[in-house]
Protein backbone atom coordinates (compact mmCIF):
# COMPACT_ATOMS: atom_id res chain seq x y z
CA UNK A 1 0.00 0.00 0.00
CA UNK A 2 1.82 3.35 -0.62
CA UNK A 3 1.73 6.40 1.50
CA UNK A 4 -1.36 8.03 -0.56
CA UNK A 5 -3.21 5.61 0.41
CA UNK A 6 -3.62 5.15 4.20
CA UNK A 7 -6.08 6.87 6.10
CA UNK A 8 -5.30 8.70 9.35
CA UNK A 9 -7.55 8.06 12.44
CA UNK A 10 -9.69 10.75 13.69
CA UNK A 11 -10.59 11.67 17.18
CA UNK A 12 -15.19 11.87 16.36
CA UNK A 13 -14.98 15.33 17.21
CA UNK A 14 -12.92 16.39 14.07
CA UNK A 15 -16.67 16.02 12.59
CA UNK A 16 -17.95 19.17 14.03
CA UNK A 17 -16.73 22.97 12.60
CA UNK A 18 -17.74 24.60 16.10
CA UNK A 19 -15.97 23.40 19.48
CA UNK A 20 -17.22 23.01 22.97
CA UNK A 21 -14.31 25.21 24.32
CA UNK A 22 -15.09 28.05 22.62
CA UNK A 23 -18.48 28.74 23.03
CA UNK A 24 -19.65 31.67 25.22
CA UNK A 25 -22.20 31.14 28.21
CA UNK A 26 -25.62 30.04 26.93
CA UNK A 27 -24.39 28.91 23.92
CA UNK A 28 -24.56 25.30 22.56
CA UNK A 29 -23.91 23.34 19.66
CA UNK A 30 -27.08 21.27 18.16
CA UNK A 31 -27.01 18.90 15.29
CA UNK A 32 -30.09 19.13 12.40
CA UNK A 33 -29.94 16.25 10.47
CA UNK A 34 -28.65 14.15 8.53
CA UNK A 35 -32.07 12.29 8.97
CA UNK A 36 -34.68 14.82 9.05
CA UNK A 37 -37.63 15.44 6.88
CA UNK A 38 -37.57 19.20 6.51
CA UNK A 39 -34.12 18.80 5.27
CA UNK A 40 -34.82 17.54 1.89
CA UNK A 41 -32.65 14.50 1.95
CA UNK A 42 -29.58 13.59 3.51
CA UNK A 43 -27.61 17.06 5.18
CA UNK A 44 -26.36 18.03 8.28
CA UNK A 45 -26.40 21.59 9.89
CA UNK A 46 -24.74 22.34 12.45
CA UNK A 47 -25.92 24.89 14.27
CA UNK A 48 -24.74 27.54 17.28
CA UNK A 49 -27.36 28.70 19.20
CA UNK A 50 -28.06 30.58 22.23
CA UNK A 51 -31.61 29.68 23.52
CA UNK A 52 -33.75 29.84 20.55
CA UNK A 53 -31.63 32.51 18.24
CA UNK A 54 -28.82 30.44 15.40
CA UNK A 55 -25.71 32.48 16.16
CA UNK A 56 -23.58 30.09 13.51
CA UNK A 57 -24.71 27.53 11.33
CA UNK A 58 -22.78 25.24 9.46
CA UNK A 59 -24.12 22.82 6.98
CA UNK A 60 -22.08 19.53 6.10
CA UNK A 61 -22.63 18.02 2.78
CA UNK A 62 -21.15 14.85 1.38
CA UNK A 63 -23.91 12.01 2.77
CA UNK A 64 -24.80 11.31 -0.68
CA UNK A 65 -21.34 11.56 -2.77
CA UNK A 66 -21.16 9.33 -5.44
CA UNK A 67 -18.32 11.16 -7.52
CA UNK A 68 -20.20 11.54 -10.65
CA UNK A 69 -17.70 13.18 -12.60
CA UNK A 70 -15.19 10.20 -11.71
CA UNK A 71 -17.77 7.92 -13.25
CA UNK A 72 -18.00 10.52 -16.13
CA UNK A 73 -14.60 9.75 -16.97
CA UNK A 74 -14.89 5.85 -17.42
CA UNK A 75 -18.11 5.60 -19.37
CA UNK A 76 -18.37 6.85 -23.14
CA UNK A 77 -20.43 9.97 -23.44
CA UNK A 78 -24.24 8.45 -24.03
CA UNK A 79 -23.37 6.58 -20.75
CA UNK A 80 -23.30 9.37 -18.79
CA UNK A 81 -26.81 10.52 -19.23
CA UNK A 82 -28.67 8.17 -16.65
CA UNK A 83 -25.41 9.38 -13.85
CA UNK A 84 -27.03 12.72 -15.02
CA UNK A 85 -30.47 11.93 -14.41
CA UNK A 86 -29.52 10.69 -10.92
CA UNK A 87 -28.13 14.04 -9.81
CA UNK A 88 -31.17 16.61 -9.51
CA UNK A 89 -33.76 13.21 -9.42
CA UNK A 90 -37.22 15.42 -9.30
CA UNK A 91 -36.08 17.32 -12.15
CA UNK A 92 -34.12 14.55 -14.57
CA UNK A 93 -35.04 15.51 -17.57
CA UNK A 94 -33.71 18.89 -17.60
CA UNK A 95 -30.56 17.67 -16.48
CA UNK A 96 -30.07 15.31 -19.18
CA UNK A 97 -31.30 17.56 -21.54
CA UNK A 98 -28.20 20.04 -20.13
CA UNK A 99 -25.67 17.29 -20.97
CA UNK A 100 -26.99 15.99 -24.52
CA UNK A 101 -27.02 20.42 -24.90
CA UNK A 102 -23.00 20.71 -24.09
CA UNK A 103 -22.07 17.96 -25.93
CA UNK A 104 -24.10 18.70 -28.82
CA UNK A 105 -22.08 21.96 -28.33
CA UNK A 106 -19.14 20.56 -28.41
CA UNK A 107 -19.74 18.38 -31.58
CA UNK A 108 -21.46 21.52 -33.13
CA UNK A 109 -24.57 19.12 -34.00
CA UNK A 110 -27.90 21.23 -34.71
CA UNK A 111 -30.57 19.08 -33.51
CA UNK A 112 -33.85 19.28 -35.26
CA UNK A 113 -36.97 21.53 -35.18
CA UNK A 114 -38.95 18.36 -33.59
CA UNK A 115 -36.38 17.44 -31.18
CA UNK A 116 -36.29 20.93 -29.56
CA UNK A 117 -40.21 21.52 -29.50
CA UNK A 118 -40.53 17.91 -27.21
CA UNK A 119 -37.25 18.92 -25.31
CA UNK A 120 -39.16 22.14 -24.39
CA UNK A 121 -42.57 20.30 -23.69
CA UNK A 122 -40.57 17.84 -21.67
CA UNK A 123 -38.39 20.01 -19.86
CA UNK A 124 -41.45 22.65 -19.12
CA UNK A 125 -43.25 19.67 -17.78
CA UNK A 126 -40.59 18.81 -15.37
CA UNK A 127 -40.61 22.32 -13.95
CA UNK A 128 -43.96 22.43 -13.18
CA UNK A 129 -43.58 18.70 -11.63
CA UNK A 130 -40.61 20.21 -9.47
CA UNK A 131 -42.15 23.09 -8.14
CA UNK A 132 -45.17 21.04 -7.54
CA UNK A 133 -43.10 18.92 -5.54
CA UNK A 134 -41.11 22.10 -3.98
CA UNK A 135 -44.34 23.98 -3.44
CA UNK A 136 -46.34 21.12 -1.35
CA UNK A 137 -43.19 20.26 0.68
CA UNK A 138 -42.79 23.42 1.68
CA UNK A 139 -46.05 24.28 3.05
CA UNK A 140 -45.55 20.51 4.84
CA UNK A 141 -42.08 22.14 6.51
CA UNK A 142 -44.12 25.02 7.41
CA UNK A 143 -47.22 22.88 8.51
CA UNK A 144 -50.23 23.12 5.97
CA UNK A 145 -50.36 19.76 4.75
CA UNK A 146 -53.29 19.87 2.61
CA UNK A 147 -51.79 21.95 -0.57
CA UNK A 148 -49.47 19.38 -0.46
CA UNK A 149 -51.84 16.64 -1.34
CA UNK A 150 -53.26 18.94 -4.12
CA UNK A 151 -49.55 19.41 -5.55
CA UNK A 152 -48.70 15.14 -5.25
CA UNK A 153 -52.54 14.67 -7.00
CA UNK A 154 -50.90 17.21 -10.20
CA UNK A 155 -47.70 16.25 -10.16
CA UNK A 156 -49.07 12.97 -10.36
CA UNK A 157 -50.38 12.94 -13.63
CA UNK A 158 -47.51 14.38 -15.40
CA UNK A 159 -45.38 11.20 -14.05
CA UNK A 160 -48.15 9.52 -15.83
CA UNK A 161 -47.91 11.68 -18.98
CA UNK A 162 -43.40 10.69 -18.86
CA UNK A 163 -44.27 7.05 -17.66
CA UNK A 164 -46.35 6.85 -20.70
CA UNK A 165 -43.52 8.96 -22.92
CA UNK A 166 -40.54 6.77 -21.62
CA UNK A 167 -41.51 3.87 -19.38
CA UNK A 168 -40.10 5.74 -16.33
CA UNK A 169 -41.89 7.60 -13.57
CA UNK A 170 -38.56 9.63 -12.32
CA UNK A 171 -35.11 8.63 -14.10
CA UNK A 172 -35.96 8.93 -17.96
CA UNK A 173 -32.63 8.31 -20.10
CA UNK A 174 -34.95 10.22 -22.48
CA UNK A 175 -32.63 13.21 -23.74
CA UNK A 176 -30.02 11.79 -25.77
CA UNK A 177 -26.83 13.27 -27.37
CA UNK A 178 -28.21 14.65 -30.66
CA UNK A 179 -31.48 13.74 -30.21
CA UNK A 180 -34.41 11.75 -27.95
CA UNK A 181 -34.38 7.95 -27.05
CA UNK A 182 -37.88 8.18 -29.30
CA UNK A 183 -40.72 9.85 -30.26
CA UNK A 184 -43.94 11.25 -28.80
CA UNK A 185 -46.35 7.97 -28.88
CA UNK A 186 -49.65 8.57 -30.85
CA UNK A 187 -52.48 11.40 -29.28
CA UNK A 188 -49.71 12.06 -26.21
CA UNK A 189 -49.74 16.11 -27.26
CA UNK A 190 -53.49 15.78 -26.49
CA UNK A 191 -53.50 14.10 -23.49
CA UNK A 192 -51.12 17.02 -22.69
CA UNK A 193 -53.11 19.17 -23.71
CA UNK A 194 -56.19 18.17 -21.49
CA UNK A 195 -53.71 18.14 -18.46
CA UNK A 196 -52.62 21.84 -18.75
CA UNK A 197 -56.15 23.21 -19.66
CA UNK A 198 -56.83 21.19 -16.14
CA UNK A 199 -53.69 22.34 -14.80
CA UNK A 200 -54.20 25.84 -15.06
CA UNK A 201 -57.33 26.72 -12.59
CA UNK A 202 -55.66 24.76 -10.13
CA UNK A 203 -52.53 27.19 -9.74
CA UNK A 204 -54.72 29.64 -8.78
CA UNK A 205 -56.47 26.95 -6.45
CA UNK A 206 -52.88 26.36 -4.84
CA UNK A 207 -52.75 29.98 -4.59
CA UNK A 208 -55.25 30.64 -2.46
CA UNK A 209 -54.71 27.46 -0.47
CA UNK A 210 -51.59 28.14 0.55
CA UNK A 211 -50.16 32.06 -0.57
CA UNK A 212 -51.61 34.37 1.58
CA UNK A 213 -52.29 32.26 4.65
CA UNK A 214 -51.23 34.42 7.61
CA UNK A 215 -49.56 32.16 9.26
CA UNK A 216 -48.26 30.87 5.98
CA UNK A 217 -47.18 34.85 5.13
CA UNK A 218 -45.95 35.48 9.06
CA UNK A 219 -43.41 32.14 9.00
CA UNK A 220 -42.09 32.95 5.48
CA UNK A 221 -42.24 37.02 5.38
CA UNK A 222 -39.77 38.42 7.18
CA UNK A 223 -37.04 35.15 6.73
CA UNK A 224 -34.20 34.27 5.16
CA UNK A 225 -33.38 37.47 3.18
CA UNK A 226 -31.17 37.59 0.71
CA UNK A 227 -30.47 41.23 -1.00
CA UNK A 228 -29.77 41.41 -4.63
CA UNK A 229 -26.31 42.22 -4.48
CA UNK A 230 -25.40 39.14 -2.07
CA UNK A 231 -27.44 36.71 -4.76
CA UNK A 232 -25.09 37.75 -7.65
CA UNK A 233 -21.86 37.42 -5.35
CA UNK A 234 -22.86 33.97 -4.43
CA UNK A 235 -23.99 33.39 -8.00
CA UNK A 236 -27.52 32.13 -6.91
CA UNK A 237 -29.37 31.38 -10.25
CA UNK A 238 -32.94 30.11 -11.09
CA UNK A 239 -36.20 31.36 -8.53
CA UNK A 240 -33.87 32.06 -6.02
CA UNK A 241 -31.95 34.34 -7.42
CA UNK A 242 -35.33 36.40 -9.35
CA UNK A 243 -36.48 36.22 -5.64
CA UNK A 244 -34.53 39.06 -5.15
CA UNK A 245 -35.74 40.69 -7.82
CA UNK A 246 -33.29 40.30 -10.21
CA UNK A 247 -34.59 39.92 -13.62
CA UNK A 248 -32.40 36.98 -14.95
CA UNK A 249 -33.40 33.65 -16.77
CA UNK A 250 -31.20 31.44 -19.29
CA UNK A 251 -33.92 30.68 -21.15
CA UNK A 252 -33.89 34.35 -22.50
CA UNK A 253 -29.97 35.74 -21.87
CA UNK A 254 -29.15 32.54 -23.31
CA UNK A 255 -31.25 30.65 -25.51
CA UNK A 256 -31.05 27.04 -26.23
CA UNK A 257 -33.78 24.88 -27.79
CA UNK A 258 -35.28 27.18 -29.81
CA UNK A 259 -36.71 28.97 -26.64
CA UNK A 260 -36.42 32.65 -28.01
CA UNK A 261 -39.41 31.72 -30.43
CA UNK A 262 -41.63 31.43 -27.12
CA UNK A 263 -43.54 34.75 -25.56
CA UNK A 264 -43.07 34.26 -21.68
CA UNK A 265 -42.56 36.78 -19.47
CA UNK A 266 -39.97 36.09 -16.44
CA UNK A 267 -41.56 36.85 -12.80
CA UNK A 268 -39.20 38.07 -9.71
CA UNK A 269 -39.58 38.98 -6.31
CA UNK A 270 -41.60 42.13 -5.77
CA UNK A 271 -41.46 42.23 -1.63
CA UNK A 272 -45.41 41.86 -1.25
CA UNK A 273 -44.69 40.58 2.32
CA UNK A 274 -41.52 42.04 4.17
CA UNK A 275 -38.25 42.93 2.16
CA UNK A 276 -37.28 42.14 -1.58
CA UNK A 277 -35.87 38.20 -1.18
CA UNK A 278 -37.54 37.22 1.22
CA UNK A 279 -38.63 33.53 1.17
CA UNK A 280 -41.78 34.55 0.48
CA UNK A 281 -40.55 35.85 -2.18
CA UNK A 282 -38.52 32.83 -3.94
CA UNK A 283 -41.93 30.70 -3.05
CA UNK A 284 -44.19 32.91 -4.95
CA UNK A 285 -41.55 32.87 -7.80
CA UNK A 286 -42.21 29.47 -8.29
CA UNK A 287 -46.11 29.53 -8.20
CA UNK A 288 -45.73 32.52 -10.82
CA UNK A 289 -43.15 30.24 -12.93
CA UNK A 290 -45.60 27.21 -13.15
CA UNK A 291 -48.42 29.54 -14.86
CA UNK A 292 -45.07 31.03 -17.47
CA UNK A 293 -44.23 26.86 -17.84
CA UNK A 294 -47.92 26.24 -18.78
CA UNK A 295 -47.68 29.34 -21.25
CA UNK A 296 -44.78 27.87 -22.74
CA UNK A 297 -46.42 24.35 -22.97
CA UNK A 298 -49.06 25.23 -24.96
CA UNK A 299 -46.95 27.35 -27.82
CA UNK A 300 -44.56 24.49 -28.30
CA UNK A 301 -47.20 22.10 -28.44
CA UNK A 302 -48.98 24.35 -31.28
CA UNK A 303 -45.99 25.26 -33.03
CA UNK A 304 -44.54 21.60 -32.50
CA UNK A 305 -43.63 20.12 -36.38
CA UNK A 306 -45.84 17.01 -37.33
CA UNK A 307 -42.84 16.01 -39.16
CA UNK A 308 -39.43 14.87 -38.06
CA UNK A 309 -37.07 11.89 -37.29
CA UNK A 310 -35.85 12.59 -33.41
CA UNK A 311 -32.97 10.38 -34.29
CA UNK A 312 -31.72 12.32 -37.50
CA UNK A 313 -28.84 13.76 -35.85
CA UNK A 314 -27.74 11.07 -33.40
CA UNK A 315 -24.23 10.10 -33.72
CA UNK A 316 -23.53 6.88 -34.26
CA UNK A 317 -20.29 6.77 -32.33
CA UNK A 318 -19.94 9.93 -29.97
CA UNK A 319 -16.63 10.93 -30.33
CA UNK A 320 -15.57 14.95 -30.33
CA UNK A 321 -12.59 16.59 -31.46
CA UNK A 322 -10.59 17.75 -28.80
CA UNK A 323 -11.59 20.71 -26.93
CA UNK A 324 -14.36 21.88 -24.28
CA UNK A 325 -17.68 23.56 -24.04
CA UNK A 326 -19.68 24.66 -21.12
CA UNK A 327 -23.52 24.03 -21.90
CA UNK A 328 -26.24 25.47 -19.49
CA UNK A 329 -29.78 25.53 -19.28
CA UNK A 330 -32.61 26.99 -16.76
CA UNK A 331 -32.83 24.13 -14.96
CA UNK A 332 -35.96 24.38 -12.53
CA UNK A 333 -33.41 24.92 -9.56
CA UNK A 334 -31.70 27.86 -11.45
CA UNK A 335 -28.44 27.36 -13.80
CA UNK A 336 -27.23 23.96 -14.37
CA UNK A 337 -24.48 23.80 -16.50
CA UNK A 338 -21.59 21.09 -17.79
CA UNK A 339 -17.85 21.79 -18.49
CA UNK A 340 -17.20 19.28 -20.74
CA UNK A 341 -13.72 18.12 -21.92
CA UNK A 342 -13.01 16.24 -24.86
CA UNK A 343 -9.49 14.58 -25.04
CA UNK A 344 -11.06 13.32 -28.75
CA UNK A 345 -11.60 9.65 -27.47
CA UNK A 346 -14.22 7.83 -26.87
CA UNK A 347 -14.73 8.74 -23.27
CA UNK A 348 -15.21 12.14 -21.71
CA UNK A 349 -11.81 13.47 -20.82
CA UNK A 350 -13.41 15.32 -17.79
CA UNK A 351 -17.34 16.19 -17.06
CA UNK A 352 -17.71 18.74 -14.14
CA UNK A 353 -21.52 19.06 -13.36
CA UNK A 354 -22.09 22.85 -12.50
CA UNK A 355 -25.50 22.63 -9.42
CA UNK A 356 -27.75 25.33 -8.89
CA UNK A 357 -28.75 23.78 -5.22
CA UNK A 358 -24.78 23.24 -4.38
CA UNK A 359 -24.42 27.52 -5.48
CA UNK A 360 -27.76 27.96 -2.92
CA UNK A 361 -26.42 26.27 -0.41
CA UNK A 362 -23.52 28.07 -0.03
CA UNK A 363 -24.85 31.05 0.83
CA UNK A 364 -26.81 29.06 3.86
CA UNK A 365 -24.75 30.31 6.56
CA UNK A 366 -24.70 33.74 6.25
CA UNK A 367 -28.65 33.88 5.91
CA UNK A 368 -29.05 31.81 8.68
CA UNK A 369 -27.46 33.84 11.21
CA UNK A 370 -29.23 35.83 13.67
CA UNK A 371 -32.56 33.70 12.68
CA UNK A 372 -34.54 31.51 15.13
CA UNK A 373 -34.60 27.45 15.21
CA UNK A 374 -37.72 27.02 13.67
CA UNK A 375 -36.47 29.35 10.97
CA UNK A 376 -34.06 27.20 9.50
CA UNK A 377 -36.84 24.62 7.84
CA UNK A 378 -38.53 27.73 6.38
CA UNK A 379 -34.83 28.68 4.82
CA UNK A 380 -34.04 25.25 3.38
CA UNK A 381 -37.06 24.82 2.28
CA UNK A 382 -37.44 27.92 0.25
CA UNK A 383 -34.21 27.55 -1.27
CA UNK A 384 -35.62 24.47 -2.76
CA UNK A 385 -32.09 22.19 -2.70
CA UNK A 386 -32.20 18.43 -3.64
CA UNK A 387 -29.28 16.41 -1.92
CA UNK A 388 -28.80 14.20 -4.85
CA UNK A 389 -27.40 17.42 -6.80
CA UNK A 390 -25.36 19.52 -4.32
CA UNK A 391 -23.47 15.79 -3.51
CA UNK A 392 -23.13 14.92 -7.08
CA UNK B 1 -22.79 46.58 -24.36
CA UNK B 2 -22.08 42.83 -24.68
CA UNK B 3 -18.20 42.46 -25.03
CA UNK B 4 -16.15 39.78 -26.78
CA UNK B 5 -13.51 37.85 -25.96
CA UNK B 6 -11.08 39.78 -28.10
CA UNK B 7 -12.56 42.91 -26.51
CA UNK B 8 -11.97 41.79 -22.39
CA UNK B 9 -8.85 40.83 -23.86
CA UNK B 10 -7.89 43.82 -24.51
CA UNK B 11 -8.78 45.61 -21.96
CA UNK B 12 -6.95 43.33 -19.37
CA UNK B 13 -3.85 44.04 -21.55
CA UNK B 14 -4.06 47.56 -21.15
CA UNK B 15 -4.27 47.46 -17.36
CA UNK B 16 -2.12 44.13 -16.82
CA UNK B 17 0.88 43.89 -19.53
CA UNK B 18 1.75 40.63 -19.79
CA UNK B 19 -0.68 39.40 -17.52
CA UNK B 20 -2.24 36.83 -19.63
CA UNK B 21 -0.21 34.37 -21.21
CA UNK B 22 -2.18 32.88 -23.89
CA UNK B 23 -5.61 33.06 -25.29
CA UNK B 24 -7.42 31.24 -27.67
CA UNK B 25 -10.31 32.72 -29.44
CA UNK B 26 -10.85 30.47 -32.03
CA UNK B 27 -12.72 27.99 -30.44
CA UNK B 28 -16.25 27.16 -29.17
CA UNK B 29 -15.97 28.86 -26.24
CA UNK B 30 -13.12 31.56 -26.24
CA UNK B 31 -10.55 31.27 -23.01
CA UNK B 32 -8.11 33.29 -21.89
CA UNK B 33 -5.16 32.04 -19.84
CA UNK B 34 -4.18 34.50 -16.32
CA UNK B 35 -0.80 33.98 -15.07
CA UNK B 36 -1.15 32.90 -11.45
CA UNK B 37 0.29 35.33 -9.80
CA UNK B 38 -2.05 38.27 -11.34
CA UNK B 39 -5.38 36.27 -10.76
CA UNK B 40 -6.17 37.90 -8.14
CA UNK B 41 -5.85 41.79 -9.60
CA UNK B 42 -7.42 41.24 -12.65
CA UNK B 43 -10.17 39.29 -10.93
CA UNK B 44 -10.93 42.54 -8.73
CA UNK B 45 -10.66 44.41 -11.95
CA UNK B 46 -13.16 42.41 -13.90
CA UNK B 47 -15.52 43.44 -11.16
CA UNK B 48 -15.43 46.37 -10.34
CA UNK B 49 -14.65 48.36 -13.89
CA UNK B 50 -17.78 49.21 -14.88
CA UNK B 51 -17.75 48.40 -18.67
CA UNK B 52 -16.68 44.89 -17.49
CA UNK B 53 -18.69 44.43 -14.67
CA UNK B 54 -18.57 40.25 -14.22
CA UNK B 55 -20.46 40.13 -11.17
CA UNK B 56 -21.21 36.30 -10.93
CA UNK B 57 -18.96 33.39 -10.94
CA UNK B 58 -20.97 31.56 -11.72
CA UNK B 59 -18.52 27.64 -12.94
CA UNK B 60 -15.76 27.04 -11.03
CA UNK B 61 -13.84 23.96 -12.53
CA UNK B 62 -10.30 22.34 -11.85
CA UNK B 63 -9.06 19.81 -14.55
CA UNK B 64 -6.01 17.78 -14.09
CA UNK B 65 -3.86 17.01 -17.07
CA UNK B 66 -1.80 14.52 -16.63
CA UNK B 67 0.09 14.38 -20.24
CA UNK B 68 1.88 11.03 -19.95
CA UNK B 69 3.84 11.82 -23.76
CA UNK B 70 4.75 15.50 -22.89
CA UNK B 71 5.60 15.16 -19.21
CA UNK B 72 6.56 19.07 -19.33
CA UNK B 73 2.51 19.81 -20.45
CA UNK B 74 1.16 18.46 -17.11
CA UNK B 75 -0.26 20.29 -15.58
CA UNK B 76 -4.01 21.64 -12.99
CA UNK B 77 -6.12 23.99 -14.80
CA UNK B 78 -8.74 25.97 -12.58
CA UNK B 79 -11.19 27.42 -14.67
CA UNK B 80 -13.35 30.41 -14.16
CA UNK B 81 -16.73 30.93 -15.95
CA UNK B 82 -17.55 34.38 -15.37
CA UNK B 83 -20.57 36.36 -16.27
CA UNK B 84 -21.79 39.55 -15.90
CA UNK B 85 -25.69 40.54 -15.86
CA UNK B 86 -25.54 43.95 -16.24
CA UNK B 87 -23.99 43.83 -19.97
CA UNK B 88 -24.94 40.53 -20.68
CA UNK B 89 -21.72 38.76 -21.25
CA UNK B 90 -19.73 36.10 -20.51
CA UNK B 91 -16.24 35.40 -20.47
CA UNK B 92 -13.73 31.86 -19.72
CA UNK B 93 -10.06 32.31 -17.34
CA UNK B 94 -7.87 30.06 -16.64
CA UNK B 95 -5.18 29.37 -14.49
CA UNK B 96 -2.45 27.12 -14.74
CA UNK B 97 -0.75 25.48 -12.16
CA UNK B 98 2.08 22.55 -11.58
CA UNK B 99 0.84 19.01 -11.01
CA UNK B 100 3.17 19.02 -7.55
CA UNK B 101 1.97 21.30 -5.00
CA UNK B 102 -0.54 23.34 -7.13
CA UNK B 103 -0.93 26.50 -5.07
CA UNK B 104 -3.32 29.35 -5.92
CA UNK B 105 -4.64 32.46 -3.81
CA UNK B 106 -8.23 32.40 -3.26
CA UNK B 107 -10.74 34.68 -4.99
CA UNK B 108 -13.63 34.15 -2.20
CA UNK B 109 -12.69 37.73 -1.52
CA UNK B 110 -13.89 39.73 -5.11
CA UNK B 111 -16.78 36.55 -5.33
CA UNK B 112 -18.39 34.77 -2.37
CA UNK B 113 -19.57 31.55 -4.35
CA UNK B 114 -15.57 30.47 -5.07
CA UNK B 115 -15.44 29.52 -0.99
CA UNK B 116 -17.47 26.41 -1.75
CA UNK B 117 -16.17 26.27 -5.18
CA UNK B 118 -12.68 26.47 -4.09
CA UNK B 119 -13.24 23.54 -1.30
CA UNK B 120 -14.63 21.62 -3.82
CA UNK B 121 -11.55 21.94 -5.86
CA UNK B 122 -9.51 21.32 -3.06
CA UNK B 123 -11.21 18.13 -2.01
CA UNK B 124 -11.30 16.59 -5.23
CA UNK B 125 -7.72 17.89 -6.67
CA UNK B 126 -5.76 18.80 -3.79
CA UNK B 127 -5.47 22.36 -5.21
CA UNK B 128 -4.57 24.68 -1.95
CA UNK B 129 -6.14 28.00 -2.20
CA UNK B 130 -3.99 30.48 0.06
CA UNK B 131 -5.71 32.85 2.35
CA UNK B 132 -8.90 30.79 2.19
CA UNK B 133 -11.16 31.09 5.18
CA UNK B 134 -11.81 27.55 5.83
CA UNK B 135 -10.23 25.03 3.51
CA UNK B 136 -11.61 21.51 4.91
CA UNK B 137 -12.55 18.97 2.69
CA UNK B 138 -16.55 18.93 1.78
CA UNK B 139 -17.52 16.02 -0.23
CA UNK B 140 -15.16 13.19 1.24
CA UNK B 141 -14.66 12.34 4.89
CA UNK B 142 -11.85 14.42 6.54
CA UNK B 143 -9.52 11.17 6.41
CA UNK B 144 -10.27 10.28 3.55
CA UNK B 145 -6.90 9.17 1.42
CA UNK B 146 -5.82 11.60 -2.01
CA UNK B 147 -8.09 13.85 -3.76
CA UNK B 148 -10.07 10.97 -6.43
CA UNK B 149 -10.14 13.54 -9.68
CA UNK B 150 -6.76 13.17 -9.98
CA UNK B 151 -5.77 11.37 -12.88
CA UNK B 152 -3.24 9.66 -11.06
CA UNK B 153 -5.02 8.67 -8.19
CA UNK B 154 -5.18 5.03 -6.94
CA UNK B 155 -7.68 3.33 -4.43
CA UNK B 156 -7.66 3.02 -1.28
CA UNK B 157 -8.03 -0.83 -0.39
CA UNK B 158 -9.88 0.00 2.57
CA UNK B 159 -11.42 2.65 4.27
CA UNK B 160 -12.11 1.63 8.13
CA UNK B 161 -12.85 -1.79 7.04
CA UNK B 162 -14.87 -0.97 4.39
CA UNK B 163 -14.08 -1.89 1.40
CA UNK B 164 -13.84 0.08 -0.70
CA UNK B 165 -11.76 -0.96 -3.85
CA UNK B 166 -13.81 -2.05 -7.12
CA UNK B 167 -12.52 -5.95 -7.47
CA UNK B 168 -10.98 -6.27 -10.61
CA UNK B 169 -11.59 -10.62 -10.08
CA UNK B 170 -15.24 -9.32 -10.66
CA UNK B 171 -15.07 -7.90 -14.04
CA UNK B 172 -12.82 -10.49 -15.04
CA UNK B 173 -15.85 -13.01 -14.65
CA UNK B 174 -18.20 -10.63 -15.99
CA UNK B 175 -16.33 -10.76 -18.98
CA UNK B 176 -15.24 -14.61 -19.38
CA UNK B 177 -19.49 -14.85 -19.21
CA UNK B 178 -20.10 -16.02 -15.87
CA UNK B 179 -23.48 -14.91 -14.79
CA UNK B 180 -23.00 -13.20 -11.69
CA UNK B 181 -26.44 -11.62 -11.41
CA UNK B 182 -27.68 -8.39 -9.57
CA UNK B 183 -27.17 -7.14 -6.24
CA UNK B 184 -24.23 -7.10 -3.46
CA UNK B 185 -21.35 -8.03 -5.29
CA UNK B 186 -18.18 -9.95 -3.54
Amino acid sequence: MSSQTQYKDLEPDEAYAFKPEDLEPDEMILNMGPQHPSTHGVLRIELKTDGEIVKDAQPHIGYLHRNFEKHAENIDYQGVIPFTDRMDYVGSMNNSLTYAVAVEKLMEIEVNERVQSIRVITSELQRIASHLLALGTYGMDIGAFTPFLHSFREREKILDLFEWLCGARLLYNYNWIGGLSHDLPNQWTDRAKIFLDQFEPVIDELDNLLSYNKIFTKRTADVGIIPPERAVGYALTGPNLRGSGIKWDIRKEDPYCGYEKYEFDVPVGQGRYGPIGSCWDRYYVRVEEMRQSVRITRQAIEQMPAEGDVRETVPKRVKPKPGEAYGRTEAPRGELGFYVVSDGGLIPYRVKGRSPCFVAMSIFREIAKGEMIADMIAIIGSLDIVLGEIDR
Amino acid sequence: MSLDAAAVQQRIEAKFPGKITSAELEVTDPFLVIDNAAIVEVGTFLRDEPELAFDMLHCHSAVDYLELKEPEKARIEVVLHLTSLKHRHWIVLKVMLPRDNPKTPTLENIWPTANWHEREAYDLFGIEFEGHSDLRRIFLPEDWAGHPLRKDWEWPDEWHGIAVKPDEKFSQRAMEGENIGVGPFD
